[in-house]
């Protein structure tokens, strides 16, 4: 880190005479430089206040009481909210959705992404055109992705029926199971975010020595068992951080099944709450139709509380895999 | 070339021009469909090229009085285009704070920031939405704007590039000579780190540009919407012309697209960059 200024114009020093006239008020300029830092980080951490902290904070304290947007008093409740969640079957079954389409969506996600790495850091010919062509689907919003996607998985006119009818697979109703609903959603999720990871594990794997893979390929190892010993291990500081961000992300998700069920169950996930994430869920409570703010704050916080779950786990499980390999 | 770099295969090409055609088939799919009937859906096999209807839709989808799409793009610009300029400036200014300059527990509050990064935002969009409702801002655009005016991401890029980019000699020579630290900054510091502020705002303007859950949340006045809540008003009707849809989503597409294609170098540097030193 710099120390230039503290070696900033003592008084009497032969530097200050290099400029012309007298010091330009040197009291405040020391006051200038011990202080100013703290003015010009100050935004960041006002409005994180504002707008990042207390709302965090406020959440939970909503949580503990039975608030209705519409009453005039909100009575203190304590745990009640929770313990209602906890025999709420709608709840535990956004838990479930919400679960299962991070599952599906999130491990074919970065096992593809680190696939794609893999080839893109090899010597390649147009290389910034192939890493234009998968980090496109990124720049496109969420809300354009479900739209089209939304589409694409149709039942009658989608062309992913079509193109499985030219297979003989009969047509499949997406929105009105389940698993296909996982499925036409997790396709979202994984379209859009595929690229970005995979570029993230590329400059990950520039870093990676290459005198490694010499002396490996002069080892006898073959490009395959270069990757899983020596290129995967290498990347296992860049793996968690992708696993961390795609389990905050994953665990999150709202847009996309909100726009893939459309009409007036969307927030619900669809007629049965197929596809019913917990944010979704959230919504539904806090906002219209329900107005409970307190059950709502409820459950933002057992969302929480699952995001920090989940991640644990996920890197438990990398850390324990990188070992045994 | 032996290892990780190994020379590229004829498969390896194969394999990447598939990727680069499922990123790339949706987004021209909307394209296609925007330029056509909406007969289009349903015809069999499924037409790839453009066709003529783009001006119909492109009627259909303005006079559209339950998207006010036109009212959508003014109000993204105007949200995307606030919030990029000053989540540029507020960490540029903080970032460099933070690179260059000594102060008390400059760590840990690097520390906090780097932390706040990691916190879910859906967690406090409750509490965040009754404030708005205390401040009066429901409904209103500032809503969305004010609370995206300075990010921890935007300060912690800044840092990590004033720290390498800014040379200390020259900052020294700019105190010699009675710079006082905004000064340094402005006439010093800001041109150094223009490159990374570019990348910055770029993200910046398609994050805000792209985002939906907030103003969902906040914005519940169907005249007064962001681009992303239009498209979400047209795919939500009773009535479905999906031409109109696509037409929606290929314009609120569009300025994004024009964006990646002449900065798409740039973003992707950045994003590798970034992802080195996280």
């Amino acid at each position: 880190m710099a120390t230039s200024l503290e070696l900033r114009t003592q008084p009497g020093t032969p530097v200050k005479h290099r400029r012309p006239g007298p010091p330009r008020r040197p009291r405040l300029s020391h006051v200038d430089v011990k202080y100013s830092p703290y003015l010009y980080i100050a935004p960041f951490f006002v409005l994180f206040a504002v707008f990042g902290a207390y709302p965090l904070v406020y959440t939970f304290w909503v949580s503990l009481h039975e608030w209705d947007l519409l009453a005039q008093e909100h009575p203190f409740v304590g745990l009640a909210n929770y313990s209602a969640l906890m025999s709420d079957s709608d709840f535990w079954n956004s838990v479930y959705n919400t679960l299962g389409i991070f599952v599906i969506s999130t491990v074919p996600q970065l096992l593809l992404a680190l696939w794609l790495a893999n080839l893109l850091n090899r010597q390649l010919r147009a290389r910034t055109f192939f890493r234009m062509g998968v980090l496109i689907p990124n720049i496109t919003s969420t809300a354009a992705v479900a739209i089209v996607f939304g589409q694409l998985f149709s039942r009658d006119f989608g062309l992913i029926n079509w193109a499985l009818g030219l297979v003989g697979v009969g047509p499949i109703d997406w929105n009105a199971s389940k698993l296909g609903s996982w499925i036409a959603i997790s396709t979202m999720v994984d379209w859009r975010w595929t690229g970005y990871n995979a570029l993230i594990f590329l400059a990950a794997m520039q870093a990676i020595p290459r005198d490694l893979y010499e002396s490996a390929s002069i080892d006898g190892a073959r490009p395959a068992r270069q990757f899983w010993s020596i290129t995967v291990p290498m990347l296992r500081p860049t793996i968690i951080f992708c696993v961390i961000i795609s389990t905050i992300g994953g665990l999150q998700l709202f847009t996309e099944p909100l726009l893939f069920n459309s009409g007036t169950n969307s927030i619900r996930g669809g007629p049965l709450r197929e596809s019913q994430t917990m944010t979704m869920y959230m919504f539904e409570n806090a906002f219209a139709p329900n107005y409970n703010f307190g059950y709502g704050a409820a459950v933002a916080w057992m969302l929480f509380a699952l995001i920090v779950v989940v991640a644990i786990v996920n890197v438990l499980i990398i850390r324990r895999a990188a070992r045994s390999s | 070339m032996s290892g990780g770099l190994w020379k590229g295969t004829r498969l390896t090409y194969v394999a990447l021009l598939l990727a680069g055609v499922m990123s790339v088939f949706p987004i021209y799919w909307m394209f296609v469909v925007a330029t056509r009937s909406s007969d289009a859906m349903g015809q069999v096999p499924p037409p790839i090229t453009p066709g003529g209807n783009l001006p119909g839709n492109l009627d259909r989808l303005f006079a559209n009085a339950d998207a006010r799409f036109i009212t959508g793009m003014i109000n993204s610009a105007i949200v995307a285009g606030c919030v990029t300029v000053s989540v540029v400036f507020f960490s540029s200014l903080a970032g460099f704070a933070f690179a260059k300059l000594r102060f008390r527990g400059s760590n840990a509050l690097l520390l906090v920031i780097i932390a706040t990064m990691m916190v879910p935002t859906q967690l406090g969009v409750i509490p965040l939405y009754m404030l708005m409702t205390d401040l009066g801002w429901n409904d209103r655009l500032q809503a969305v704007i004010v609370p995206g005016l300075v990010t921890g991401f935007g300060v912690f890029m800044m840092r990590q590039y004033a720290s390498q980019a800014v040379s200390n000699e020259l900052i020294e020579a700019a105190r010699v000579d009675g710079c006082s630290t905004f000064r340094v900054f402005r006439s010093v510091v800001a041109p150094a780190l223009r490159p990374a502020a570019a990348v910055l705002g770029l993200l910046t303007f398609m994050t805000t540009w792209n985002d939906f859950l907030w103003p969902y949340a906040v914005l519940n006045d169907p005249e007064n919407p962001t681009v992303q809540l239009s498209l979400r008003a047209l795919s939500n009707g009773y009535y479905q012309d999906m031409s109109q849809v696509f037409t929606g989503t290929a314009i609120a597409t569009l300025p994004l697209l024009v964006v990646f294609i002449i900065f798409g170098r740039q973003i992707i540097g950045g994003i590798m960059e970034g992802a080195v030193k996280a």
